[in-house]
């Protein structure tokens, strides 16, 4: 498995194609994470980090060039397979933490893991339980994901984006709403499990403090990669 | 929490839990909807059940009765006929032809359960100043009580008919101011007046019936009516009282009698009936018509509202598949419930409105049929509706762009 867990090849993307608001967001990026990588991607607010990072996330689809993962190019992909990839490969972590008010918090982390029949069964709930308390929660697992607090609701999205061992982490702005207090704890935790997991981290930041701790920095500027 | 429960149980029961309000108003929708459904299908097979037991226990399920008497022309007479009008005879009251002998034949028919020969006609009860006209039925109790339960209505006296006694209703009773062993005077237009003896009185439920029908012994009635051997009518119950039409036109075809059914004699009860059914049909399918767009429209909204949480679960590895049938589930769910519960509300309903309507005697207007099958069908009903309904919101949800439906 010598392949990088992440291939970016002359990545393009352009909104509303064919159109007179066609715009271009993303030109001919080109990206590897290795295994084990924690990278920043940084730059200014409209330079296409969200949209590269849902790219690389598989929920969006490039207009041209090719997405590697594992060595396996996901353009040849129909959308079952890139859920299923999604779902097994990647974990997410959203700058509003977007749990599910609906669930309690341990349900929230439990939800990867039940909608994959594979995993399905009585161990995932001690999964999901063991996720709360490496995360620091366990006491309120069985809270309402909307009466905690927005470094715990961030806590819990980790939980959950970890939940199914992934081997990249996505985090897009996870500590953009957080106080600096909570912020640093966030990235510990983020910093913490890349560490003793090995689990590649892809996180976009707006603080250069945090940024400076990760491993390598990238900025995109103008849907460019600048360093 | 469940957590034996697949993803999509459990995803679509918490949205439903969520969603208090909606789902609460949804489900009283359906509920209301099952409910009224459940009432009128109940309150139906109730009245229907109710007619069939009177037929079953209060009236014969096929009447011989003399054949028309008709006046024809001589055809085979010398002479000529030319417009010749033929006019209806007046019809007396004349015996079924060698009723005995018509009896012996039904005797070895294994159809039919009882055989009861019946001399009825027209009298005068009096009493003193009061006088009354009557119908007169002489029968054998014996074999006509099997048909006509006239024990079960007795309220005063003993219900035995010798040549000097008579049963009569409740009405005439107070109208002739006569009760258990007084005398009435009674008298036909031909044959011999007789005085009898009250030995009961009767309620059969009727004013009209209380007021005219009475009993007396088979003899009594032909040497009254003055027809000595004779009898009106012969009356029979059968096995299979929906095999009566058939088997009387059986009887007609190797007897010179007509043979009337309870399905002929009734048959405004049947068209009835099959009214009634046309228009519950009607109403079960408005009813589940509106409750169909009622959880379209509860789940349009809700994949609306939705459509963050429905993104997140795409991001977290869930397939369309597995929103399509989180959004089925809740409407067949909401289907379901509303099904329990309106099921539950018509049955309360029906049973309510059972005790406290009663017939001026006390007894029920209708008798409770609650079927587990009403139930079953409508709870089966109510869940296809809310599947069916569930369909295009489930595949708004399905179709969703998770990176449109996560930016918000
Ligand atoms: N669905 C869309 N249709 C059209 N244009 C879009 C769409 N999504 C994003 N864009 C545009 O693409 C550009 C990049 O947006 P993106 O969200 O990737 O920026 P970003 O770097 O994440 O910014 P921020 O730091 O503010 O989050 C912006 O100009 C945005 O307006
Ligand atoms: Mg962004």
């Amino acid at each position: 498995m010598d392949d990088p867990v992440l291939r970016l090849d002359r990545i393009c993307k352009a909104y509303n194609v064919g159109l007179p608001s066609e715009t271009k967001v993303l030109h001919d990026v080109d990206l590897t994470l290795k295994r084990g990588e924690f990278l920043a991607l940084m730059g200014p607010s409209g330079s296409g980090k969200s949209t590269l990072l849902n790219i690389i996330g598989l929920l969006d689809r490039p207009t041209s060039g090719h997405l590697f993962i594992k060595g396996q190019d996901t353009a040849l992909l129909n959308d079952a397979a890139l859920t299923r990839l999604r779902g097994h490969t990647i974990g997410f972590v959203f700058q509003d933490h977007h749990l599910i008010s609906a669930f309690t918090a341990v349900e929230n982390v439990l939800m990867p893991l039940l909608v994959d029949a594979e995993f399905a069964g009585p161990d995932i709930v001690q999964k999901a339980n063991a996720l709360m308390a490496r995360v620091g929660l366990a006491k309120v697992a069985d809270n309402r994901a909307m009466n905690m607090s927005g470094g715990q609701q961030q806590r819990v999205a980790i939980a959950r984006a970890l939940a199914m061992s992934p081997d990249l982490l996505l985090a897009d702005e996870p500590t953009g709403n957080l106080d600096t207090q909570s912020a640093g704890g966030v990235f510990d935790l983020m910093r913490e499990v890349n560490r003793e997991s090995g689990t590649t981290i892809l996180m976009v930041t707006h603080n250069l403090d945090l940024a400076k701790r990760c491993d390598r920095i990238v900025d995109v500027v103008d849907g460019r990669i600048t360093a | 929490m469940s957590r034996w429960l697949p993803f999509e149980w459990i995803a679509a029961i918490r949205f439903l839990r969520e969603g208090r309000m909606q789902t609460l108003f949804i489900i009283t929708g359906i509920a209301i909807g099952v409910g009224v459904i459940v009432f009128m299908s109940a309150l139906l097979t109730g009245l229907q059940a109710n007619f069939i037991k009177r037929v079953l226990t209060s009236q014969p399920q096929i009447q011989l009765i003399p054949l028309d008497q008709i006046a024809r022309p001589l055809r085979n007479a010398p002479g000529v006929f030319e417009n010749a009008s033929v006019q209806r005879p007046s019809q007396r009251v004349i015996s079924v032809d060698q009723w005995q002998k018509v009896r012996d034949r039904m005797q070895s028919m294994p159809e039919i359960t009882a055989i009861s020969p019946t001399m009825a006609g027209s009298a005068l009860a009096i009493r003193g100043a009061a006088s009354r006209a009557i119908t007169i039925s002489g029968i054998e109790p014996t074999s006509y009580f099997t048909i006509v339960r006239i024990p079960d209505y007795v309220v005063a006296g003993v219900p035995r008919l010798n040549s000097q006694d008579i049963i009569i209703g409740t009405e005439l009773a107070k109208d002739l101011g006569a009760t258990v062993n007084d005398k009435l005077n009674v008298q036909a237009a031909t044959g011999t007046p007789v005085v009898l003896t009250v030995t009961a009185v009767l309620d059969l439920g009727n004013k009209a019936v209380n007021e005219r029908n009475t009993y007396v012994a088979l003899r009594t009635a032909q040497s009254l009516l003055g027809i000595i051997g004779g009898v009106t009518t012969v009356d029979l119950t059968v096995k299979d009282i929906y095999a009566a039409e058939t088997l009387a036109k059986r009887i007609e075809g190797s007897n010179a009698v007509e043979a009337d059914s309870w399905i002929a004699t009734n048959a405004q009860f049947f068209t009835a009936v099959q009214a009634q059914k046309t228009s519950n049909t009607m109403i079960r399918l408005f009813v589940a018509l509106s409750v169909a767009f009622g959880i379209a429209a509860v789940l349009v909204v809700s994949v609306i509202q939705r459509s963050k949480d429905i993104g997140i679960l795409r991001a977290m590895g869930a397939s369309r598949g597995q929103v399509l049938r989180v959004f089925l589930i809740q409407g067949g769910v909401l289907g379901f419930v509303g099904a329990i519960a309106g099921s539950v509300l018509g049955a309360g309903g029906l049973m309510y409105w059972h005790s406290a309507m009663r017939q001026a005697d006390g007894s029920e207007l209708f008798p409770l049929m609650l079927e587990r099958d009403l139930f079953i069908a409508t709870a089966l009903l109510a869940t296809a509706t809310g599947l069916v309904a569930a369909m295009v919101p489930a595949i708004r949800a399905a179709k969703l762009d998770p990176v449109v439906a996560i930016r918000g």
